[in-house]
């Protein structure tokens, strides 16, 4: 899934998202999670790998400023999950999980870059409860791009963006990709 | 990755490396409360055992349970083997069980070699004969990174029975492959007459080799062996080869003491050596299941290939 975004301008790819609205659906993002918790007390966030970690962490840092108030941050990786091992050709790729603090009694807000089929989500959910059994479990999203494969919607969007199945949504974060953007790229574009 | 592990050879570094990254996030569900993942569902591993050995057995049995995979141990006393059966009908009978994976331990050399021509689904050396121990020696890897943050140019003697020694030739061809320096320790009757081809150095003298070491790895004495006139006495070969107080006070600070286990306290390691901290041997077993979940997970979390589908 990780995927370079230099030079999709080029290949006709829209942006949807730049620098400054990332921020600032970040911002509101983080304003949202107070208000319907009415404040941070009991709130952690748990990022789906990779990317959703360095959201989860910049929600944290805003939470943090608006608030004054640190929430714990923990990265959650789905692949033992997944709905799919034994159909690709290769074991899926595993990245870190580390969840460093309790979750029971907690308010999990899930956070993940893209909100698509929504399996990836259903796998965080079946992930996180061999965890603990949180209070709540909440999902924010940067993009939700529709087609729904499962009964699952999120709490928080930074934007909704109607797309084709077939279309290709990147999102670059400067932490991995070294810029801030989100893309729509035709199918077959960039590689 | 190559469908079957029965040898190092089988591995390239980038596997190595590959198997010990992901081993490190199956560490992490061994930490959880719920140590246990959903990633091998409805898949068969079957652990065939033709020598006694609980530790690697339970291991494998662990590391499978983990996965969520059924796992069916097949010993052979008082099974059909006993009553005489061969490996290739106990082999064709797990394949049309539906094994999707078969752990052999066997004192045969090569015997999971044999085993890959009759059965569809992967085959793990978990031991065999003189020959091979691969999950062990990948198990040593990732403990040794662990500890001391790179393989890379590490000098590492291990230290016995170096020619019986499944154990050793796995970690020295693994050790060498990932750029460490090996150093065979033992008397001259137990250190291979073709060893210098492995890519090793071979000392008959423990007390030059320990202060210039990261890791220093004892292997067990088979005391059979004396019986074979391998050495003169037991006693004898703790006081020239057994890591004791003196000698390990000639390791560098830092340096490690493993030992693949089971044991001989007071032969090839002192009681009180065996306790101190720099002797890894417990993070070694813990580290051999998040290994063999590794192993499992990536010959297994690909396309099925056993029976009911189609290659």
């Amino acid at each position: 899934m990780r995927a370079h975004i230099a030079g999709a301008d080029l290949m006709g790819a829209a942006t949807i998202l730049d620098e400054g609205e990332i921020r600032r659906g970040v911002t509101r993002i983080a304003h949202e999670i107070l208000e319907r918790n009415h404040g941070a007390g009991g709130v952690v966030l748990v990022g789906i790998a990779a990317r959703g970690d360095d959201l989860a962490r910049r929600l944290a840092a805003e939470v943090e400023r608006i608030e004054g108030a640190a929430v714990p941050v923990g990265v959650l990786d789905i692949t033992f999950y997944r709905d799919d091992i034994g159909m690709r050709a290769e074991a899926p790729e595993v990245h870190e999980t580390r969840i460093d603090f309790d979750i029971n009694g907690r308010t999990v807000v899930l956070v993940d870059d893209v909100l698509f089929t929504g399996r990836t989500i259903r796998a965080a959910l079946d992930a996180l409860v061999d965890f603990g059994r949180p209070t709540a479990i909440q999902l924010a999203v940067l993009v939700d791009r529709g087609h729904r494969e499962l009964p699952i919607r999120a709490d928080y969007v930074g934007k909704n963006v109607p797309t084709r199945m077939d279309e290709i949504v990147r999102v670059a974060l400067k932490e991995v990709d070294g810029e801030d953007a989100v893309v729509v790229e035709e199918p077959g574009g960039t590689p | 990755m190559n469908k079957h592990l029965l040898s190092i050879h089988d591995v390239t570094a980038e596997d190595i490396v590959r198997v010990l990254d992901t081993a490190e996030s199956f560490r992490e569900v061994g930490t959880r409360v719920i140590k246990k993942v959903p990633a091998l569902r409805g898949r068969t591993v079957v652990n065939l055992f033709y020598e006694n050995s609980t530790r690697t057995r339970i291991s494998f049995e662990l590391a499978a349970k983990r996965l969520s995979a059924d796992v069916i141990n097949f010993t052979t006393s008082g099974t059909s083997v006993a009553k005489g059966e061969s490996l290739k009908d106990t082999a064709l009978t797990l394949q049309a069980m539906g094994a999707d994976a078969i752990v052999i331990r066997h004192s045969s050399s090569g015997s999971p070699f044999t085993l890959t021509k009759w059965v569809r689904g992967s085959v793990l050396n978990a031991g065999d004969g003189t020959h091979e121990h691969p999950t062990q020696a990948l198990l040593d890897l990732y403990t040794m990174r662990d500890k001391l943050g790179r393989l890379e140019g590490l000098r590492v003697a291990i230290v016995g029975d170096v020619l019986h020694s499944r154990v050793a030739r796995s970690l020295s061809f693994a050790l060498v492959k990932m750029g460490a320096e090996v150093t065979l320790v033992g008397p001259p009757t137990l250190i291979p007459p073709d060893a210098p081809a492995w890519g090793v150095e071979v000392s008959y003298d423990i007390g030059g080799v320990l202060p210039k070491l990261d890791v220093c790895y004892m292997l067990r004495v088979q005391r059979e062996r004396q019986r074979q006139q391998y050495f003169p006495s037991v006693r004898e070969y703790a006081r020239l080869f057994g890591l004791t107080r003196d000698r390990v006070a000639a390791l560098p600070e830092g340096s490690l003491i493993m030992h693949p286990g089971p044991m001989n306290r007071g032969v090839e390691i002192d009681s009180d050596v065996a306790d101190l901290p720099r002797a890894v041997m417990e993070e070694q077993v813990t580290n051999g299941i998040a290994i063999r979940m590794s192993l499992l997970y990536l010959l297994l979390g690909g396309r099925a290939e056993g029976v009911g589908t189609d290659e």
